[in-house]
């Protein structure tokens, strides 16, 4: 089959590998029909991420048609299925919690060891995100086998089309949990750091959980506009100081809670990020963590913190007294997928999201090195880049421009 | 004014400053660690409920042990610690073989694709506790171990612990050298504790057996 492939820091290729095989009873295969680049892939294609190798097949946000079941596998062949992103067996002490991500024992014994070493534990599984997380093949691909595939894997009914349901596997839950996480009350004022997919779908999130107000933080202005579009006033950072705004859009008390979708490859030209980025380069550091400072220190007091963010290891300059001593409470974590895959289901039919337009190209499996690049260099219009295994190489179709705010 | 050159530190005196106060700090720290060692060693008892296998004693012997909890009754945890089952999760296990009187030949691959036997005896059985056991005269390594089943607290599951002490063939060195074949004891035995929890939660070994563009792997094996 063709898959999608790290070969090392800014190098993607698209190679012809052998197809995955059933091995345990639990697995299932399937087809991918479209798989999604996500943020967080971009953290791989930077090389920031410990434990890639090279010929790894990454993706891990697709879904597609089952072709073949394992004897224990509940699925049928030919139904459509969206994976989540993070493999969980269902048993466990964290997945009986639902606690998904954090599951026992989808990280294998062999590549347990490293990520116990550099965690203290060893953290769950998930598809095509280095070996640290198991080491498993990704879904940008003609072909991937799922684990427990009896647990995971959502049946999509058919006459909803692939872009409808495809962000379940990951970006949506993501979004969705960062407002969860955020606690919020009827009327709060949330602020959103970063307005990439996950950012969209947290502001989406906020207003429904009750939001009474989203603020979003960003600098490319299709982005922003797309924020606007679902709700959310905008703030961009390369105008304004974001505290002082945040302030004065708050009679001076700060967002109730706070919320950095953004992670550890913060953009900006302030002091603090520039000395980061400077460490980042001389390998001494992994983190670039300046929206999360900006968010503890614009919080009101004993407030909320919710970090969907992804970060790798040890950060520098953390505000940790501020944290303390305005009494913030934080959450975070990967996403717990399979607890709201259901309830976002039905809510996507309800039409209560708006999945499709932050889809920016669809763009053929065979195209995916350009359409990483794009997706690293051009980040104001590459806003969510879906592939297509099947469609022929240059098959390309790109969003009508937005209407800027 | 300029200032001229030699009004400036050379940059590595400060570089072999901070590389003094490492070695000093470190120095510092490992006889700290031995005082506090010795002084261990002459007092009657030692305050602490951690289990035995997490002291840093010294002992002739490599001793290590591993718990984890898994969401299953203790009963049947204990009833499917068995001979027969071993080749299911014990990745390095090549065969046991029952010689009667409670005693069992385990073929082990080693390193280097060579394999190793071991003859050992069960001397104690606790019925739903612990099973203990000690190697005879006829192994080729000298070892000695427990595995522990206690009820985990909140209706969790249990804690399953295998505690293990061996003679490492060639001493430390040895011992280190096989860590980094991947076939040391106390890394094969942390791993099938984990297969045991995977088979018995589950119902299979997870494996992330699936495609790479490395030519040497196939996808129907795991990787590490």
């Amino acid at each position: 089959m063709r898959a999608v492939t790290w070969q090392g820091r800014h190098k993607i290729s698209v190679e012809t590998v052998p197809d995955p095989e059933i091995v345990n009873p639990r697995d299932a295969i399937i087809r991918v029909t479209s798989t999604a680049i996500c943020g967080s892939d971009l953290h791989l294609y930077d090389g920031y991420i410990p434990g890639m190798r090279a010929g790894d097949i990454v993706g891990h946000e697709f879904m597609g048609e089952v072709i073949e079941t394992g004897a224990a596998s509940t699925l049928k062949r030919g139904q459509r299925v969206v994976i989540p992103f993070t493999i969980s067996c269902g048993q466990c002490f964290f997945c009986e919690k639902k606690q998904y991500s954090a599951c026992d024992n989808s990280n294998p014994s062999e590549t347990r060891d490293a990520s116990e070493l550099m965690m203290g534990h060893a953290m769950g599984g998930a598809f095509g995100y280095a070996h640290l997380t198991g080491g498993y093949a990704g879904g940008q691909a003609e072909y991937v086998r799922i684990p427990y595939s009896d647990v995971g894997p959502v049946v999509i009914p058919d006459d909803l089309p692939d872009d409808d349901v495809l962000f379940l596997s990951d970006i949506l839950p993501t979004g969705w949990q960062a407002a969860v996480n955020a606690d919020i009350e009827p009327g709060d004022t949330v602020a959103v750091w970063g307005c990439g997919p996950v950012g969209l779908f947290t502001i989406q999130s906020a207003l429904l959980l009750g939001a009474g107000r989203v603020i979003a933080i960003d600098h490319f202005p299709t982005r922003l506009a797309l924020a606007r579009k679902y709700g959310a006033e905008i703030l961009d950072y390369t105008q304004v100081d974001v505290r002082e705004a945040l302030d004065e859009m708050t009679g001076g008390v700060g967002p109730d809670a706070c919320i950095d979708c953004v992670g550890m490859e913060s953009h900006g030209f302030t002091a603090d990020n520039i000395l980061d980025q400077v460490k980042v380069k001389m390998l001494s550091s992994t983190e670039r963590i300046h929206a999360l400072r900006q968010a503890i220190l614009a919080c009101r007091k004993g407030g909320r913190l919710s970090i969907p963010g992804v970060y790798g290891g040890f950060a520098d300059k953390f505000p940790l007294g501020q944290l303390m001593e305005k009494g913030l409470s934080v959450k975070s974590g990967q996403t717990h997928v399979q607890r709201y895959s259901g309830e976002l289901l039905d809510m996507i039919r309800e039409g209560k999201f708006d999945t499709i337009s932050l889809i920016s190209h669809h763009a053929p499996l065979e195209d995916a090195a350009d359409m990483y690049r794009h997706w690293h260099d051009d980040q104001d219009l590459y806003t969510k880049i879906v592939l297509k295994p099947g469609l022929k190489k240059g098959d390309i179709s790109a969003r009508q421009e937005l209407q800027h705010a | 004014m300029s200032r001229s050159k030699n009004d400036l530190p050379d940059p590595l005196i400060f570089a072999a400053a901070g590389a003094g106060i490492a070695v000093l700090a470190t120095g510092a720290a490992l006889w700290q660690r031995r005082r506090h060692r010795e002084s261990r060693g002459q007092e009657e008892t030692i305050a602490t409920d951690a289990p035995h296998w997490t002291l840093d004693k010294d002992s002739s012997r490599a001793m290590f042990g591993k718990s984890v909890l898994i969401n299953r009754p203790r009963a049947e945890l204990y009833a499917a610690w068995t001979p027969e089952r071993f080749p299911d999760f014990m990745e390095n296990v090549v065969a046991v073989d029952d010689l009667g009187d409670d005693v069992s030949q385990w073929t082990i691959k080693a390193p280097a694709g060579r394999e190793v036997t071991l003859v050992n005896r069960i001397t104690e059985r606790v019925e739903d506790t612990s099973i203990y056991w000690q190697s005879t005269p006829a192994s080729d390594i000298a070892n000695s171990g427990e595995v522990r089943f206690t009820d985990a607290p909140a209706g969790r599951g249990t804690y399953v612990s295998l505690i293990l002490a061996y003679d490492p063939p060639a001493g430390k060195v040895g011992r280190f050298a096989a860590k980094l074949l991947q076939r040391e004891p106390e890394v094969q035995a942390r791993r099938d504790l984990h297969r045991f929890k995977q088979l018995m939660e589950t119902g299979e070994v997870t494996t992330n057996a699936s495609p790479s563009a490395r030519g040497a792997e196939s996808p129907a094996e795991p990787h590490i």
